[in-house]
């Protein structure tokens, strides 16, 4: 018992301090904007003549 | 050898690469100045002065000249500090280019000036320069291949001296760049001097222009790349220094500038999307590979938020997006290559638009391009640039970067950004109504389309005069850094690698490799559409000047 | 050579959205037929006034083919024949085009009608004007002095 708990600390302190999901949220906001950016023009291309 | 300064003579070399690029920033920017309020409709060249004389310097000063100076100048001061002071014959070599690159500015820009090249950058035949016009740019481009050489020479010195070990992450950087660059320029060096010149000296009396174009673009995305490049090796190694955090990848930076290598250069087409004479299948072969190129842009990103988080949680950022509050910003070293970086973003998403194959019908030649490449190249590259040159001219003068001058730098880099918000953005709006291009101001017969654009052409207006303001406080900063701060030391900021005992893959310094696969790919790009070029060729255009 | 779980998640979202991209271009191409105008014919710049179509630039009717008009420009510096054209609306046309001298662009504002005219070689691009209105076209590549003076006008009258 007394060890998992010590392994449970160790593992949150380690996971704050290399912890990548800000850089995983920030890349995806990139990639949405891509995404609806292109849409957005695709959608110009297929409304005119 | 990290610890050293980089050598006084070598600092000089790359000094006077840079006031060759500040002088074509003020000359420049005054041109650009002069374009948005002609285009704003409210104003009027005095003295007879051509819009599209003004539009060609505008160019070649900024497009052409003060970013190959910028960048040779940078890339010999980065392989000088990380692989060693140059040798006196690398040097040598280095003046030699310098010269031969400030001979031919000279002589492209008294073309110019005297009204016998207004022909932009682009130099599209069968519109015809004076001949001179030519070799200049062409004595610009050789003068660039001698400073390469310089490069060329000193890491592969390093490599005899350091068997068995990767070159040093700048070196390295600036090698793929410049070995980049030679592949690329060998096109638009065989239009000029096979086609072009022989033509504007009357030896030859029509040019193909379909061949010629094809050259100019099989150099003229690689280009772009070749502006791009240096940039992102002071984002992946100095930025991280800079903030005082680790490269965060050693590797992965490698490799992604290794594709760049691979992929920039057979992907011209997707600028000649909507012209006549290539198989559309082709085209669209162009079109992937170019979207091929988009992906080490990715790895970029992530490469770069990864630096900036594992910094600020370091420094006990915590949450989503605690580290983000604990980036230095006030530091101009930082800041200023920040916006650019965050201009990358939508410019990265426009320039995925331009390259889609038929959607390049929406933007092509409209106002939205010029608004995209004012993100890329203008904005992105442009304030990296001048974040560089905030610690390495000091650096290379032996002069500080003091507390007001960081804070100028902090007021220039916003009022960029503000200025680039309107300007590019009115450009992205008014480009997709359909406004164009590379146009003095006209309301075209009263056209009730073309009457839509000027409030947008007033926004542009509004933003380049505030830009103006800011290449002044940068022309400042420069001539105050060089001559004017007071004596010391300033750091030129190498970042290290976080996991030092990951070294990098001995395969990416195997040129024969790369460079044999670049060339593999330009030959699967190309040859095929470029032998039916020259085999079913019209009859050749005579020259006009139009001006 | 280490790669962070999180970006090949990325990477991998990445890839997958420039899959799609180039899935619904090449789909939209080469299975629709909505290609870039590519048009593979040459001409004599010189005779472009000797040669049809563009002996007689202007909106003409056609029988037997998979369009019902063919509108027929010729670009010079600075200025297209023909000023002025009316279209009826929803006609299928094919818009031709090519140049006398330098190259310059051919733009209908609005509309995807957009195309390099280039010395030597003609320009097609084939579409159905379904919407009515007066649209501008406008040369989009520098060619000179007047650049910015080069116009036509195309009306979509029902």
């Amino acid at each position: 018992m007394a060890q998992t708990q010590l392994k449970n600390k160790t593992h949150t302190e380690v996971e704050d301090g290399s912890s990548l999901k800000g850089t995983l949220a920030s890349v995806f906001f990139v990639g949405i904007f891509i995404v609806l950016t292109w849409v957005g023009v695709y959608f110009l291309y297929l409304d005119r003549f | 050898m990290l610890s050293q300064k980089v050598d006084r003579r070598d600092g000089k070399l790359a000094m006077a690469h840079f006031y060759v690029a500040f002088i074509a920033l003020a000359i420049g920017g005054l041109a650009g100045l002069l374009q948005v309020l002609v285009r704003s409709g409210k104003f009027e060249l005095p003295a007879g002065i051509g819009y599209y004389q003004v539009l060609t310097v505008h160019g070649v000063v900024l497009g052409l000249v003060l970013t190959t100076f910028f960048i040779m100048g940078f890339q010999l001061a980065a392989t000088s500090k990380t692989s060693g002071t140059l040798t006196s014959k690398q040097r040598t070599i280095g003046w030699i280019g310098f010269w031969t690159m400030t001979i031919g500015t000279a002589l492209a820009a008294t073309m110019i000036l005297l009204n016998e090249a207004t022909v932009l950058y682009t130099f599209y035949a069968p519109l015809q320069a004076h001949a001179l016009y030519y070799i200049g740019l062409t004595l610009v481009i050789v003068g660039s291949w001698l400073d390469g050489a310089a490069i060329i020479m000193k890491y592969t010195e390093w490599r005899k001296a350091n068997p068995g070990q990767p070159s040093p992450l700048m070196t390295f950087m600036s090698l793929v760049n410049t070995l980049m660059w030679m592949v690329a320029t060998i096109g638009v060096a065989s239009t000029v001097l096979i086609q072009l010149l022989p033509w504007s000296l009357g030896l030859v009396e029509t040019v193909n222009v379909g061949v010629s174009r094809t050259l100019f673009w099989y150099f003229g995305h690689p280009l772009v790349y070749f502006w791009l490049l240096p940039a992102y090796m002071a984002w992946y190694v100095v930025i991280p220094k800079v903030i005082g955090a680790k490269v965060f990848s050693d590797s992965l930076a490698r490799m992604s500038f290794i594709l760049f290598l691979l992929f920039s250069i057979p992907v011209g087409f997707h600028h000649q999307l909507l012209e006549p004479g290539i198989d559309p299948a082709w085209k669209f072969l162009q079109v992937i590979l170019t979207f091929l190129v988009v992906i080490p842009s990715l790895m970029t990103a992530f490469s770069l938020f990864a630096t900036f988080e594992s910094f600020g949680r370091s420094k006990g950022g915590s949450g989503l997006f605690g580290w983000f509050k604990k980036l230095p910003w006030g530091d101009a070293r930082f800041t200023v290559p920040f916006i650019g970086m965050v201009a990358f973003i939508p410019a990265g998403a426009g320039g995925i638009v331009n390259a889609s194959h038929q959607m390049n019908q929406v933007v092509h030649n409209t106002i939205w391009v010029t608004g995209h490449f004012h993100l890329t190249v203008a904005t992105a590259v442009v304030l990296t640039f001048f974040g560089v040159s905030f610690w390495l001219v000091p650096h290379l003068t032996g002069r500080k970067l003091t507390k007001k001058i960081n804070k100028l730098g902090l007021i220039q880099g916003s009022l960029w950004a503000i200025g680039m918000t309107f300007m590019s953005g009115a450009m992205h709006a008014a480009g997709l109504l359909g406004a164009p291009r590379r146009s003095a101001y006209s309301e075209y017969g009263g056209a009730a389309q073309a009457i839509e654009w000027i409030p947008y052409q007033i926004a542009q207006a509004v933003g380049g005069s505030i830009l103006f303001i800011a290449i002044i406080l940068m022309l400042y900063i420069f001539i105050n850094l060089a001559f004017f701060a007071p004596k010391g030391e300033e750091e030129f900021p190498v970042g290290e690698v976080a996991h030092e005992a990951e070294k990098a893959p001995m395969v990416f310094e195997n040129w024969k490799l790369w460079l044999g696969i670049t060339v593999l790919l330009v030959l699967f790009a190309y040859t095929v559409p470029f032998i039916d070029m020259i085999q079913n060729a019209p009859p050749g255009a005579k020259g006009f000047k139009l001006w | 050579m280490h790669m962070h779980k999180f970006e090949k998640v990325w990477l991998i979202f990445g890839v997958a959205a420039l899959l799609v991209f180039l899935t619904v271009l090449g789909v939209s191409a080469f299975y629709l037929g909505n290609q870039p105008p590519s048009c593979l014919a040459t001409i004599d710049p010189e005779k472009v006034d000797t040669t049809a179509p563009f002996n007689e630039p202007g909106l003409k009717k056609v029988e037997g083919k998979d369009w019902d008009y063919e509108l027929v420009f010729v670009a010079q510096a600075f200025a297209y024949t023909p000023g002025e054209v009316e279209v009826p609306l929803g006609a299928k046309v094919k818009v031709i085009a090519t140049t006398k001298d330098v190259i310059h662009g051919f733009e209908v504002a609005g509309t995807n009608i957009n195309m390099m005219v280039e010395p030597g070689y003609i320009s097609e691009h084939v579409t159905v004007f379904d919407k009515p209105g007066e649209y501008l076209i406008l040369c989009n590549e520098y060619c000179g002095t007047g650049h910015h003076m080069m116009t036509s006008k195309i009306k979509v009258v029902e």
